[in-house]
């Protein structure tokens, strides 16, 4: 493995080498490497003090650093003509939607937090992603939680599973910001180790937009929101390294949030961008690392300095020091750079919504972070050196088990029996049954912005004062991208922007969250430049480019004999699409009898045992298989989306849904529920494997309903996509060729028991 | 049979929202005197043992796995015959 | 009419009523700060849903001690029309303005799904566009939404006619499968004595627009409205 310190300016011999006074065990505790330390001190020229180490430690950490994956981060497309932030300078990623409006998102992880304390965890999770948007002077006006959990069949799973759900509803519901969507999987690779990924969304008028900056010498750095404790101390750090037994000794890491002093917070924010936003240079939230993070990142920005003193900061606790002030991760806190004049009005402001501010500090032209208690220096650190940490471009090493698993021969295996009763235990796998259970616990009406709502391929949400609506979807494969990383990566963007393409809208942008193992193990860098190689590709295929992200890396969970046994390869991808015409939203589920089903993507149902690759049907029906090489033709993805876009926007489509987990039987049956309507596809012929044409998980598929045939094959042709007729909508059952016939409530009753069954809550 | 009663409370350094919006309510209402509002669970729970000693054991292993979450709370119990 | 929409430290779907009584139907309708205690220029206050003061202690109990509240009692006895929704029938149920209490709703699970109701009393201020026995479709969106009251209350409430409409099925039968949170006798939404206090935990101001899902919510702002006409007219 290279390792290469890319920022390592001074090349005199170090001084440092001997006779430090910091030991191996402190360093530890914040993560940085005996190296790291060496390089601080040589920028430093000096041996940093406890709290200017605190401070290196945590911005030099993966998660506010990007030490490991920035290097890889630059392979995204980021450049787009509807952009209005360049990726990772501000909390959030902001598009441009037309007439003024934009949209501010991104998608973070709360992983280890919800591994330990799945409520509290879950819930800081939702409150850290949604103080990112108002940061940007957006409202929230939605939330999507991309979550993955162990099998529900043992106890631990599903107290997790549990705790996190509540934990979202129990912060969303309060805040009164819908929670409108996401997705929910299972697979023993996050046993132990779930992830809980949020995204939030939020929109405004452009000049209302907010930087998270500090600039202008002698501007006010005022402290908004909860006062200050001991909590989550090393929070960042603890993101940054594996969940092992000791674990449950970090657990000051965890800590309680208070929904209702966000919902002030962002009331106040958003009233303070609204209407005076003439009174601040910047906001800014207090999330990973503090008021450390927060406020060095605004003078690196604005490139200028702080003078920050800890002493007047509002404290939850006594004999808090320093250290503890400016590392604490306390929820529900903001930094607002306020201009001097306007500092009683500020204050007003946020008094009037019952919250506390202070001044803390000032804005200097020195480019050092001074922190000071009292009239004692505490900390003086250039700011540069701390927003520059070493970065590592490593070797990643394609794992050895790889060729054999992608070389994996379905047609060994028999071909399913009844595959009616495959159907039925597909449907109520809890990876792909009915996620209600967990939707119907969260409000995703309030706001009464909600067009689609949780259950669809995408969330409609409409943007009041215009006639437009923005659809969002998050999706992310675990298991194809643990059988092939790079085609994983190019398939977990193309789904989510097929989700909202099926929902009538252009996909225009992405959000996304890496998470992944430990990159040190040259198998798990392999798997992250891989999967980020692949989702750079769809995204420049699907001109989709990046506009945020979080990496969340070190998920892995003790395996006992003293290893690490990182989860799968997960990239989440967030995407957001524009739908121009609210009345043009697209549905999921079949309409009206006697309209035409047909598939778009394929013309030929030819089960091609490949497509069993990475299956919910293999892994159920063959003893836990996962096996095989995913392929995607991202030619056909692109033509497909349009295809499918050009449909909708003619009014041809009377639904459309993708084909994904489950395959198509699947999809067809899914149609077929929200209203009642079943299929008659009884002329269907299938050639080769019934598994793999029914179950099989090749992407590019999606099954619309029309009035309109002829039109549609024309527009097909156009777009150089096969299509095939299926059969029209009738009746109450779901017939596919002579291989499937049942009734739509057998179905439906497998599908929306499937989870409540699994959690023991009925029988 | 045993009757223990069971107190769940925040461990003192972690935030308690509750209890510190409960305290804003009082001194609204005039209670200045008010200086800290810790908000907490109480229960009830009754149990057969063949001693105080398996009794208090039993408790203990109830509040650990369940009742109060070691991570954020702190729990403590009275236990009586009856 | 002049609306007043009440916002508490922790409201949120005042918005939401302000959209439907201002940009739906036409009417003023001002958001009032809860410090703000005078509601004299207002022909009907809305208290709106949501989790003031984070539901802490008990939902309702610590926003029945706002400022504004005198206001909504002096309101309420001079005879004009106080609506509570959701959080704000905790409200009023918590200021003794309404009987009964909200409790935990019988999942022990938040709860945020369509219901329906069947309209019991249709010459309520807030019903007098309805037929008895119509069946609506309104939202539910809480956690602490199943009402009780003991049963000489119940009773009380029922001869009287206050039981403005209860959750039921499609066909309009209160069954148990169709009593979303527990509420005794699957009420949903009731009035005061006097008749002109009313307290719901559905949301109408979610079923205001098809776009959204229906538009039943409608029927009920316009008898309050409709009302509101009369009484200046008469």
């Amino acid at each position: 493995m290279r390792t290469r310190t890319c920022c390592a300016t001074s090349t005199r011999p170090s001084a440092w080498s001997r006779s430090l006074p910091v030991d191996q065990k402190t360093l530890d505790q914040i993560a940085l490497s005996w190296e790291e330390y060496q390089l601080a001190c040589e920028r430093l020229d000096r041996e940093p003090n406890e709290v200017e180490l605190g401070m290196i430690g945590a911005l030099w950490s993966e998660h506010c650093g990007y030490k490991n994956s920035r290097p890889l981060l630059k392979l995204f497309p980021t450049e787009g003509p509807r952009l209005l932030t360049k990726v990772g300078e501000e909390n959030a990623g902001v598009v441009d939607i037309g007439d003024g409006w934009c949209v501010a998102f991104k998608i973070e992880s709360h992983n280890h937090p919800s591994a330990i304390e799945p409520y509290q965890g879950a819930a800081t999770g939702v409150g850290g992603i949604v103080r990112d948007i108002f940061a940007m002077g957006a409202r929230p006006i939605a939330i999507l939680d991309s979550l993955r959990f162990g099998p529900l069949s043992e106890p631990r799973n599903r107290y997790l599973f549990n705790g996190v759900v509540e934990g979202i509803g129990g912060y969303g519901n309060c805040l009164g910001v819908p929670t409108v969507g996401g997705e929910v999987a299972f697979d023993d690779s996050y046993s132990g180790n779930p992830l809980v990924n949020a995204m939030c969304v939020g929109v405004t008028r452009i000049e209302h937009l907010q930087r998270a900056v500090a600039k202008g010498t002698g501007n006010l750095l005022m402290l908004v929101g909860a006062d200050t404790g001991k909590d989550g101390i090393h929070g960042a750090t603890f993101a940054s390294v594996e969940l092992d037994e000791r674990s449950e000794e970090r657990r000051p890491a965890v800590q309680v949030g208070n929904p209702f002093m966000e919902k002030l917070l962002m009331e106040a924010c958003v009233e303070l961008a609204e209407q005076h936003g003439d009174w601040i240079v910047g906001l800014q939230d207090l999330g990973a690392a503090g008021l450390t993070s927060a406020a060095v990142e605004c003078a690196a920005k604005g490139g200028v300095g702080i003078d920050i003193d800890v002493s007047v900061a509002p404290r939850r606790e006594e004999a808090m020091t320093p250290y503890d002030v400016m590392l604490s991760e306390s929820q529900e806190r903001m930094l607002v750079i306020v201009k001097p004049e306007h500092e009683d009005d500020v204050r007003r402001l946020f008094e009037r919504w019952e919250l506390h501010c202070v001044v803390i500090g000032v804005v200097t032209d020195d480019g050092r972070a001074t922190i000071r208690d009292g009239d004692k220096v505490a900390a003086r650190i250039p700011v540069e050196l701390l927003t520059d940490p070493p970065q590592y471009v490593r070797e990643g090493v394609k794992p050895t088990w790889l060729d054999d698993l992608q070389a994996y021969d379905f047609d060994a295996l028999p071909d399913v029996g009844d595959a009616n009763t495959a159907l039925l235990g597909l449907l109520a796998e809890p990876e792909i049954a009915s996620k209600r259970w967990v939707w119907r616990q969260y409000d995703h009406q309030v706001l009464t912005n909600t067009v689609v709502g949780p259950g669809s391929d995408a969330t409609v949400v409409r943007i009041k004062g215009t006639d437009r609506a923005i659809a969002l979807a998050t999706d992310g494969d675990g298991r194809m991208c643990y059988l092939d990383p790079y085609v994983g990566g190019m398939m977990a963007v193309a789904e989510a922007a097929r989700n909202v393409v099926c929902s009538g809208a252009e996909p225009i942008a992405i959000t996304n969250c890496l998470n992944f193992g430990n990159p040190e193990k040259p198998e798990v860098y392999y798997q992250l430049e891989q999967a980020i190689r692949g989702m750079a590709a769809a995204c420049e295929a699907l001109n989709t480019p990046v506009v945020s992200g979080n990496v969340s890396l070190y998920n892995e969970t003790a395996t006992g004999n003293g290893s690490a046994q990182p989860i799968y390869p997960t990239p989440v991808v967030g995407m957001l699409g524009l739908i121009e015409d609210v009345d043009r939203v697209v549905p999921m589920a079949f309409q009206a009898e006697d309209d035409a089903v047909f598939l778009l993507g394929i013309d030929v149902l030819r089960g091609d045992a490949a497509s069993l690759a990475g299956s919910e049907y293999a892994r159920m029906a063959h003893d836990g298989l996962v096996a095989g090489q995913p392929r995607i033709d991202l030619g056909l993805e692109v033509r497909l989306q349009k295809l499918c876009l050009a449909a909708a926007r003619e009014g041809l489509l009377r639904s459309a849904h993708d084909c994904s987990r489950g395959g198509l039987a699947v999809a067809l049956a899914e149609c077929c529920f929200p209203n009642g309507l079943g299929l008659d596809a009884a002329g269907m012929v299938i050639e080769g494997r019934l598994d793999a044409a029914l179950f099989g998980e090749a992407p590019s598929r999606i099954v619309v309903s029309t009035r309109d045939g002829e039109r549609l094959r024309a527009l097909a042709a156009e777009h150089d996509v096969p299509v095939i007729r299926l059969g029209v909508v009738a009746g109450k059952r779901l017939v596919l060729g002579d291989v499937v016939d049942a009734s739509l409530e057998t179905l439906q009753d497998a599908y929306e028991g499937g989870l409540p069954r699994a959690l023991g809550e009925v029988t | 049979m045993f009757r223990a009663r069971v107190y769940v409370t925040l461990k003192p350094t972690v935030n308690d929202p509750q209890g510190l919006t409960i305290r804003g309510g009082l001194h609204s209402l005039g209670f200045e005197s008010v200086e800290d509002v810790r908000a907490g669970k109480y229960l009830e729970i009754t149990l057969e043992g063949d001693d105080k000693a398996s009794a208090e054991k039993q408790v203990t292993e109830m509040c650990q796995k369940l009742l109060a979450n070691p991570v954020i709370e702190d729990f403590r119990f009275e236990l009586r015959e009856t | 009419m002049r609306f007043a929409v009440v916002v508490f430290p922790g409201t949120w779907s005042d918005h939401d009523c302000q959209y439907v009584l201002r940009d739906l139907l036409g009417q003023q309708a001002d958001l009032v700060w809860h410090r703000d205690a005078d509601l004299s220029g207002y022909d009907a206050v809305v208290l709106p849903g949501g989790f003031s003061y984070g539901d802490y202690l008990r939902c309702g109990a610590i926003a029945r001690f706002s400022p504004v509240m005198d206001a909504v009692v002096r309101h309420a006895e001079v005879g004009k029309p106080v609506i509570g929704i959701c959080n704000g029938f905790q409200v009023l149920c918590e200021s003794g303005l309404l009987p009964g209490v909200l409790m935990r709703n019988d999942s022990l699970q938040f709860r945020c799904q369509d219901t329906y109701l069947c309209i019991e009393n249709a010459e309520t201020l807030f019903t007098n566009e309805l037929t008895p026995g119509q069946v609506i479709s309104i939202p539910i969106s809480h956690g602490e939404g199943s009402y009780y009251a003991d049963d000489a209350t119940l009773d009380d409430l029922e001869s009287n006619g206050r039981v403005a409409f209860r959750y039921c099925n499609a066909n309009g039968e209160p069954t148990p499968e169709s009593n979303p949170n527990g509420s005794v006798r699957n009420i949903a939404g009731i009035v005061n004595e006097r008749g002109n206090v009313f307290g719901m935990m559905p949301h109408p101001e979610r079923a205001g627009e098809s776009l959204m899902g229906g538009t039943d919510g409608l029927l009920l702002w316009r008898s309050v409205i409709q009302a509101g006409v009369a009484t200046v007219a008469g």
